[in-house]
């Protein structure tokens, strides 16, 4: 039986990697990915504790997690096109419409 | 036994993860990060999630990287989109943070105190489990999703219509 800290600390270190993806990469789309990566992450948190406690809610969460990842996923791509089509690119440091 | 399958499928997981961040190419990102799904899936199993593994195969891994790749090709960056400039402040900053968070995240994983996972009964996280939980106790949590996902499924086309008329 794998300890329950153990998928907490894979969990955190999945997450963290996502945060530095969000924080350090330009290309949009890959931002997007990484914010997937993050809710995946966390998703495995609820699980690990579903496990360890006993209790199912925690799946009932991550199911309602990855409904809200896909409408995430299918609103932002289709904000990207949009982006791109006025734009002609997807680098989110030349997307500073909207800054100060 | 049970370890051994963990590691393996920890070690992926935050290979492929990595691999995603640093690729410059991404299709060969969005590929990474499917095997970054199916990795977590072999440990939703190992958790007893079994419905939940199927579902994150077939909507992540599936579904929602289908729609990424979609994006990624119809776009079709050219070699100077693809590589924007890279700057250095921002980049040492941000795993900084990262990993000064993860010493942070650490300390407060090791004080709490490691559950004893009880062994739990067949029935534990099987479609069956899951569908009851969820036309009973969560009834409202699943109907609002349903309401979600239509909203995203009416705001993801008229987003992405070419104009409105």
């Amino acid at each position: 039986m794998v300890p329950t800290n153990h998928y907490l600390m894979l969990s955190a270190v999945l997450f963290l990697i996502g945060v530095a993806g969000v924080l350090t990469r330009r290309n949009a789309i890959i931002v997007l990915m990484c914010v997937e990566l993050m809710l995946n992450a966390v998703n495995l948190s609820f699980l690990a504790f579903a496990r360890a406690l006993g209790d199912m809610g925690g799946h009932v969460f991550v199911f309602v997690v990855i409904a809200v990842a896909a409408a995430e996923a299918a609103v932002g791509l289709a904000i990207l096109l949009a982006v791109f089509r006025n734009k002609q690119t997807v680098n989110i440091d030349e997307l500073n419409l909207m800054r100060w | 036994m049970e370890q051994a399958v963990f590691y393996v499928f920890a070690a992926i997981a935050l290979g492929s993860s990595l691999a995603m961040v640093v690729q410059r190419n991404p299709v060969a990102a969005a590929m990474n990060l499917v095997l970054t799904m199916f990795s977590l899936a072999a440990l939703f199993v190992l958790l007893q999630a079994h419905f939940l593994a199927v579902i994150q195969l077939l909507v992540y891994a599936g579904a929602v990287m289908v729609l990424f790749l979609f994006v990624i090709m119809f776009l079709n960056l050219t070699e100077d989109q693809m590589m924007p400039g890279r700057r250095s402040i921002l980049h040492v900053a941000g795993v900084a943070l990262a990993i000064y968070a993860l010493f942070q995240l650490r300390a407060l994983i090791q004080r709490t105190p490691p559950v004893s996972a009880k062994p739990v009964d067949a029935a534990f996280g099987t479609t069956k489990a899951i569908g009851r939980l969820l036309f009973s106790d969560y009834l409202l949590p699943f109907e609002i999703t349903s309401v979600l996902i239509l909203a995203a499924i009416v705001g993801a086309v008229v987003l992405a219509k070419r104009r409105l008329d």
